[in-house]
């Protein structure tokens, strides 16, 4: 397989943005496994339902670093409303875009956001409609997103 | 810097092969299928090629088949193999379950035609395959055996003599693929006793799309190929001869040089181990004294193979993983889970290959970049 891959995902990929972890965080999100090769963890500082900061983790190949650090640098100091309407295609076109294969990482991305967005919630009591974050616990297991080539 | 570190992916053209075939280019235009002096020089230089290869390796000229590469010379052996003994009712085949893909794949499409395939295990640590599973894996009904010599992932060297004496016992024919031992190790066909063997020219500073199948006399080869009566019915299509001759001076400087280049790339190959060792949570996969000399693979905990080859990339050097994403599946390289390694450790490989190209400053540079990236990837992983 060969394929290439943005300027913006390899300036993500070399220079990450918003890498580390918060003490005591808000919420936390994380998302994959390292069977299937890559893992995404998100910490958040919410003040007055605005996402002030935050900070990842990640395991996993350049294209899941690099959504790592987009999606956060797209969420960040934006309202909580604002990150649940992220979507893994905005993501991916921050980056100038990703090889079909590596669809999955930009997945990877919203979905470590949306559930430390519900870590949030489900920590400080605060109700919300279940249908936001439907069908997240059984991501893990992304195969279907991978094409065959 | 820009630094070379995935010989065995491929190497770059020597200085003799690219004359070779310059000369040829330049000079020699015929089709060795032509009657006429044009034609025969090229058929000359293609017989003395052939020569040269068959010096190379211990056998006769008439043993040696020029192919399209070290692929295509594995497709046709193992093809060959199967159907001869299909004639004699015979449908076992046996290999390796860390052979390259393009063993497996042709083994994969036989098995469809009604072939049953034994996969031999490996050793964890070594990489090795056991005699023991090879004498009870060869049954009646066995047709072909093929064990490769030299695992291009882990450097691994197969006890391919031994093996060879296990089958001539139970008379069954043998095929190594070689590819990534001829001109690194001491490879003589007579010596191993096989009955076919496959080797590219581009493992070892020869050009790319060229190879050899070295068949025993008797061993009954089937062509891939039809529409000529090139390489002696069993390959058609007009001979390559620039990359031939260029393959022929490649394999004569590589195998005169072994004994020369080996220690040296061997002592380079040991250091690299050595500081890498003393990293935190790594492991060497494969045999640390039964590899190849210019293979180094390791798996790191806690991160992922296709940054670390890419954070490598940035810093100029070329080095290789067997990582999923490096290899287009959800899955690690086969050869690593055949080692019994769980997938997120096998996801952090990392394979660097010298040449007699590779110098002590290349190796000081890669010492001195490769640990801080491992840190770094380490510092932002959630699982370290």
């Amino acid at each position: 397989m060969a394929f290439a891959y943005t300027e913006k995902v390899m300036d993500h990929f070399i220079n990450p943005r918003n890498v580390g972890e918060i003490d005591n965080p808000d919420g936390v999100g994380e998302v994959g496994n390292a069977k299937c090769g890559d893992i995404m963890k998100v910490f958040l500082r919410v003040e007055e339902g605005i996402l002030t900061d935050v900070k990842f983790k990640t395991f996993g190949c350049a294209s899941a670093i690099a959504t790592s650090s987009m999606a956060t640098e797209m969420i960040k100091g934006k309202p909580i409303a604002e990150a649940l309407a992220l979507t893994n295609k905005a993501v991916a076109e921050a980056l100038d875009g990703l090889p079909p294969v590596k669809m999955h990482c930009s997945v990877l991305a919203e979905d470590a956001v949306k559930m430390a967005i519900k870590n949030y919630y489900d920590t400080h009591g605060i109700n919300y409609d279940a249908a936001l974050f439907a069908g997240l616990e059984e991501e893990d297991d992304h195969g279907d997103l991978i094409m065959e080539d | 810097m820009r630094v070379y570190f995935d010989n065995a992916a491929t190497t770059p053209v020597s200085e003799t092969a690219k004359k070779a075939m310059l000369r040829i280019l330049e000079d020699v235009p015929g089709n060795p299928s032509s009657l006429h002096t044009f034609g025969q020089e090229a058929a000359r230089e293609l017989a003395l090629a052939r020569e040269k290869c068959a010096l190379a390796l211990g056998c006769t000229p008439k043993e040696i088949y020029f192919t399209s590469g070290g692929s295509e010379a594995d497709n046709q052996a193992i093809r060959s193999g199967a159907y001869a003994g299909a004639k004699k009712g015979k449908h076992r085949l046996i290999s390796t379950a860390i052979e390259h893909h393009a063993v497996l794949h042709t083994l994969d499409a036989l098995k469809a035609e009604g072939f049953e395939v034994v996969l031999l295990p490996v050793d964890p640590d070594s990489g090795i395959i056991s005699l023991q599973d090879l004498e009870n894996a060869l049954t009646p009904d066995t047709a072909f055996v093929t064990i490769m010599l030299a695992n291009n992932e882990i450097g691994s060297i197969q006890p391919v003599k031994e093996a060879a004496a296990i089958c001539k016992k139970h008379g069954v024919p043998i095929h190594t693929d070689a590819v990534q031992a001829v001109g690194h190790i001491a490879v003589n066909v007579k010596d191993l006793g096989v009955d076919a063997l496959s080797l590219s020219g581009h493992k070892f500073h020869g050009p790319k799309g060229v190879g050899v199948l070295y068949a025993k006399t008797g061993f009954p080869l089937t062509p891939l190929i039809q529409g000529g009566t090139q390489e002696r019915n069993r390959r058609a299509g007009t001979e390559n001869i620039p990359g031939i001759v260029g393959m022929a001076a490649a394999i004569e400087e590589a195998v005169g040089e072994i004994e020369n280049e080996m220690p040296h790339i061997c002592a380079m190959r040991d250091r690299i181990i050595h500081e890498l060792s003393a990293l935190d949570k790594c492991r060497l996969n494969g045999d640390p004294v039964l590899r190849l000399p210019n293979n180094v693979n390791f798996c790191f905990e806690g991160l992922e193979g296709e940054s670390l080859l890419l954070l490598l990339d940035a810093k100029g050097i070329a080095a290789s993983s067997g990582s999923a994403c490096t290899s287009g599946s959800l899955d690690p390289s086969h050869v690593l889970l055949a080692l019994g390694l769980p997938h997120e450790i096998a996801h952090g490989s990392l394979r660097i290959t010298l040449s007699r190209y590779t110098t002590e400053e290349e190796v000081d540079y890669l010492l001195e970049v490769l640990p801080p990236i491992v840190a770094q990837l380490r510092e932002m992983s959630p699982v370290w």
